[in-house]
């Protein structure tokens, strides 16, 4: 055997003891594994979802079922054992509205993530994979959209299409597109440039097949770290525009930031009623922040060894 | 009554000397990292530096030359890192001196360069206003004073032109000018230990001459002691009176520059010279690599580190780490094995 | 017969300003013009500093960067100009080992994959997983090492796995951008010992592209010289040591540190003035005056050199040795001295 031989057999069969085998997938997940952020959130996550797909099940009462005899303009039953959360303005269960309410939050923040994600990196993606000139146009038209501000967006679809969900959903959609299209363009940009592309096409590969199996997978890390963030940010901003009235006008419909706006008047004399879609609001985005700053330690390539 | 246990050799002391400037005792450096094994560094380094010597500390990845270097200054932070022994500077332990005290102490009398000047440079300052704020700090220059000292220091470092310079920005110069730059900051206050960390590592072999000659001229000129951390042991053979190698956490072998290249003892030592090509020899003779990787060690509680490369293994090589100990012929030269290499290796000099 | 020709190659890329659209202000001359050959199965290196455009020039003779001019030509066959599925063809007989063994390898891409994918993209009939053991037994890594990730290897492992793909096409010509330099010291030898054994019993050519000159002289029958896109100096390895003709040769080999007090102290080094020229605005005439130790007040400043076998005595120089450099004749008979201050080692007081 020789010498360079023996070397490399020496040298191959420490191979780390600590890495399994695997792929960056596999290791990532390990490292999600043993992240108490990353354990927290995903658990908030998994309540808030559970609790929005099993709405029916779980609320104890009707949500738009009204008990205006046991309630008085200004005083509003507190929570009490047959109604844990309280009673609201119109005498609606308040644990029951909560429930539902989460279902809103996450269909307005899935959609309107899920459109806006899709658009953008779309455009990133032909932005990123054939740079030039196509990349310079693509851009200019996403900064256009990035110097609109999101309220005034908000506010101008609400006005074309009247105030409903749809109306908030376009909105945020709208404002995430620049968003992802810039980071997926950027992250393809700097991974074009790195050697193992070079490699593949010294192999002969040819270019479209380097972009979409080596340098668009590659690429992939910060959006899906920012699109957890943004899922935050669209429950956040669902909430904010329909406290601006900018939402579904029905007022049966119990959206968290509906709910919010909905107490202001009766701040006073049942502040609780604030209280509990607030810490809802904070909660479910809460678990999507821990997740996304875990999600972004575990895909860090300098954190690997 | 048992008999006291004889202390380990310490690499550069000198018997009867007058008290070194520096003296490193038993350091070890351990890092901590959640869910991981812990990492020692730096496993029970000892060495003496003497005032106005120019000692070379030569070895890999892994081998713990800068942690050293880093943990002696203060520089690694208290997180995740467990540093035990004595670093004593003209007497201070500096691993236990306040904070207040350590950072006076750094810039005036202990000065450090690093590997890369880009990152040990501000770059939103000019390069005159790093100076004039560690004469501020130190010497309690200001104003006019201080800039005048400061175009003196550039000029002395070999860089023209010093006073339109001051005003320029990290980015502004190449590599070798950030350098020499990292190296007047380092001395503007004259300090009495100057340590190197890797200084030409990133520069072309053409600059790393340039900043090498610098160094050495301006520490010949002075009192100051130069402590030259490197992987690269031609720079050490024209530099350094004094050399330490280190592999693993420890030193495995330390000796004055002439004995180390002329009677390599560490099978390690032994094996770098042997597997890289040099100028001033033939060109048919083969490299003869050291197997596997600076990664395959054993832990040194468990035998020697190196066992699992050397050629020259035997049966007492596993078991109990080797000590230092001096060589038969020169009480300066230290080694760790207890199979060293007694004939060269190393290929004959054409003469 | 050569295998590889390089003739007049030049590299340029354009500087752009401006907004919307962007207009060409200037060029970054990276590759300026260069002529180079290499024999089959012969070894040449390519060796310069950082700026000189050496891995430009190697990725450009593979394609992999625009040519602004000049011709490469490959066993007969004018590579400049070729696409499409010629130029793929063309491919398979010349692939690139690279610099960093880390950032070449797809960090999704399991070894196996790696192997298999320049096997996949030629048309090779699968199952691979023969042709992968071969190739992981060629450069000295185990089978099971086919299931593993790239960042669960050790550097000088993955720069074996970046060799297996390189060979896995059976190809001619292998270029190696700093085959080494990424390595620890002690690993470096491996690999380079690799390299020769893989040469031997494929009979590869070689083209190495490196800083370190000891290394590339181990390794190479004939060297280039380059600095600042073009070439300076060729000479078969030997001779380059023994007698350098250009001024920046002389100070690249006298600023290397060698392993042996003996010859540090007695070693005269010839430092260079200044600092690395842009490769945008290169100096006129030779573009080393600017910092020669040995510039003339004629000709210099305004008369480029061309690369030549300069007129002295065949046992100094050869038919191979060719050099840049008007005053070449002068500075080997010692007529002309550097004016720098050539810096004799300080007087070292024996420690010992």
């Amino acid at each position: 055997m020789s010498l360079t031989q023996a070397g490399a057999v020496a040298s191959a069969t420490t191979v780390q003891a600590e890495d399994a085998p695997g792929g960056l997938t596999r290791d990532a997940l390990r490292r999600m594994r043993r992240s108490p952020t990353a354990i927290i959130g995903l658990v908030l996550i998994v309540v808030f979802v559970l609790v929005a797909v099993f709405a029916p099940l779980l609320a104890p009462y009707d949500p738009t079922v009204q008990r205006l005899d046991l309630i008085r303009p200004g005083e509003y039953p507190g929570p009490s054992r047959e109604f844990l959360l309280g009673l609201d303005q119109l005498g609606r269960d308040e644990l029951s509205r909560i429930i539902y309410g989460a279902r809103y939050s996450l269909l307005i923040g899935v959609v309107s993530l899920t459109l806006g994600a899709s658009v953008g990196l779309l455009l990133g993606l032909v932005a990123g994979a054939f740079g030039g000139w196509v990349d310079s146009l693509v851009m200019r038209v996403v900064d256009i959209m990035l110097a609109v501000p999101g309220l005034l967006l908000a506010i101008g679809v609400a006005a074309l299409l009247g105030p409903r969900l749809l109306s908030v959903m376009i909105a945020i959609a709208v404002v995430n597109v620049p968003i992802f299209a810039r980071l997926l363009r950027g992250s393809m940009l700097a991974q074009r440039r790195s050697d193992y592309a070079l490699a593949a096409r010294s192999l002969g590969v040819t270019r479209r097949r380097v972009v979409l199996n080596h340098v668009f997978p590659n690429s992939l890390a910060p959006v899906i770290v920012q699109g957890t963030l943004a899922l935050a940010t669209a429950i956040i901003e669902a909430a904010g525009l329909a406290y601006l009235g900018l939402g579904s006008s029905d007022p049966a419909i119990p959206e968290w930031g509906r709910m919010l706006a909905d107490t202001q008047s009766s701040l006073a004399t049942s502040p609780l009623l604030a209280l509990w879609p607030g810490l809802a609001i904070v909660f479910s985005v809460l678990g999507f922040y821990l997740l996304g700053e875990a999600l972004r330690e575990a895909l860090d390539p300098k954190l690997r060894r | 009554m048992t008999a006291p246990v004889a202390a380990e050799a310490v690499p550069g002391h000198v018997l009867g000397a007058p008290r070194p400037l520096l003296e490193v005792r038993d350091l070890t450096v351990t890092f901590r990292a959640r869910g991981r094994r812990d990492v020692k560094a730096v496993d029970g380094v000892s060495l003496d530096v003497p005032a106005g010597a120019t000692v070379g500390v030569v070895g890999e990845s892994g081998s713990g030359k800068s942690v050293t270097s880093l943990a002696a200054m203060g520089l690694l932070g208290r997180r995740g890192v467990d540093i035990t022994g004595s670093v004593r500077f003209d007497g201070a332990d500096l691993l236990t001196l306040p904070e207040e005290e350590l950072r006076a102490l750094r810039g005036r009398d202990i000065a450090m360069i690093f590997q890369d000047p880009m990152s040990s440079l501000n770059p939103v300052l000019t390069v005159g206003r790093q100076i004039t704020e560690i004469l501020e700090r130190h010497r309690g220059l200001k104003g006019k004073a201080a800039r005048d000292r400061a175009a003196e220091l550039l000029e002395s470092v070999g860089i023209g032109d010093a006073v339109r310079r001051l005003k320029s920005y990290p980015h502004q110069l190449s590599g070798g000018m950030r350098q020499r730059v990292m190296i007047a900051m380092a001395l503007a206050c004259e300090p009495r230990l100057l340590i190197a960390d890797e200084p030409t590592t990133a520069l072309d072999v053409t600059i790393s001459a340039q900043i090498l000659e610098l160094l050495r001229s301006l520490v010949a000129g002075s009192q100051t002691a130069l402590v030259l951390i490197t992987h690269d042991l031609g720079v050490v053979a024209g530099l350094c009176d004094q050399v330490h190698v280190m592999y693993s956490g420890r030193i495995v072998e330390s000796a004055p520059r002439r004995p180390l290249f002329a009677d390599p003892q560490h099978p390690y030592t032994t094996g770098l010279l042997a597997s890289v090509p040099r100028l001033d020899q033939p060109r048919g003779i083969p490299l003869l690599p050291i197997p596997g990787s600076p990664s395959d060690t054993l832990p040194w509680a468990q035998g020697c580190a190196f066992a699992p490369r050397c050629a020259r293994q035997v049966p007492e090589c596993l078991g109990a780490p080797p000590v230092l100990e001096p060589t038969p012929d020169t009480a300066a030269h230290l080694v760790r094995c207890v199979n060293p290499v007694t004939a060269p290796d190393v290929p004959e000099v054409a003469s | 017969m050569s295998l590889l020709e390089v003739r007049g190659l030049k590299v340029h890329f354009p500087i752009k300003k401006g907004i919307l659209l962007e207009r060409t202000v200037g060029a970054v001359r990276a590759v300026d013009g260069v002529d180079l050959s290499v024999e089959k199965g012969r070894t040449l290196g390519v060796v310069g500093e950082s700026g000189c455009g050496k891995s430009t020039l190697g990725r450009a003779v593979l394609q992999l960067e625009p040519i602004t001019e000049g011709s490469v030509v490959f066993d007969g066959q004018e590579l400049t100009g070729l696409t499409g599925s010629e130029l793929r063809a063309m491919r398979r007989r010349m692939q690139m080992v690279f610099q960093d063994p880390l950032a070449s390898l797809d960090p999704r891409q399991s070894v196996s994959s790696v192997l298999s994918e320049p096997l996949r993209t030629h048309g090779e009939k699968g199952p691979y997983d023969a042709r992968i053991r071969e190739l992981l037994d060629l450069v000295g890594l185990p089978a099971t090492a086919a299931n593993r990730y790239p960042h669960e290897f050790s550097g000088g492992q993955r720069q074996r796995v970046g060799i297996a793909r390189a060979i896995a096409l059976n190809p001619e010509l292998i270029i190696a951008d700093e085959p080494v330099s990424a390595l620890d010291v002690s690993i470096q030898a491996q690999v380079v010992n690799l390299l020769e054994e893989l040469q031997q019993r494929l009979g590869l050519t070689y083209v190495v592209i490196a800083h370190d000159l000891a290394v590339v002289r181990h390794i190479s029958d004939d060297i280039a010289v380059m600095y600042l896109g073009t070439v300076v100096e060729v000479a078969p390895s030997d001779r380059l040591y023994d007698q350098p003709l250009h001024p920046y040769t002389i100070a690249l080999l006298s600023a290397i540190p060698i392993p042996d007090p003996e010859v540090e102290d007695r070693r005269e080094r010839i430092l260079l003035r200044g600092d690395l020229p842009s490769a945008a605005d290169p100096p006129s005439g030779c573009r080393f005056h600017t910092r020669c130790p040995f510039r003339q007040a004629t000709r210099c400043h305004d008369e480029v050199p061309l690369l030549r076998v300069p007129e002295i005595p065949v046992e100094h120089g050869g038919p191979g040795h060719q050099v840049a450099c008007h005053w070449a004749e002068q500075v080997a008979s010692g007529a002309l001295q550097p004016q720098s201050a050539a810096v004799p080692a300080v007087d070292r007081v024996p420690t010992t």
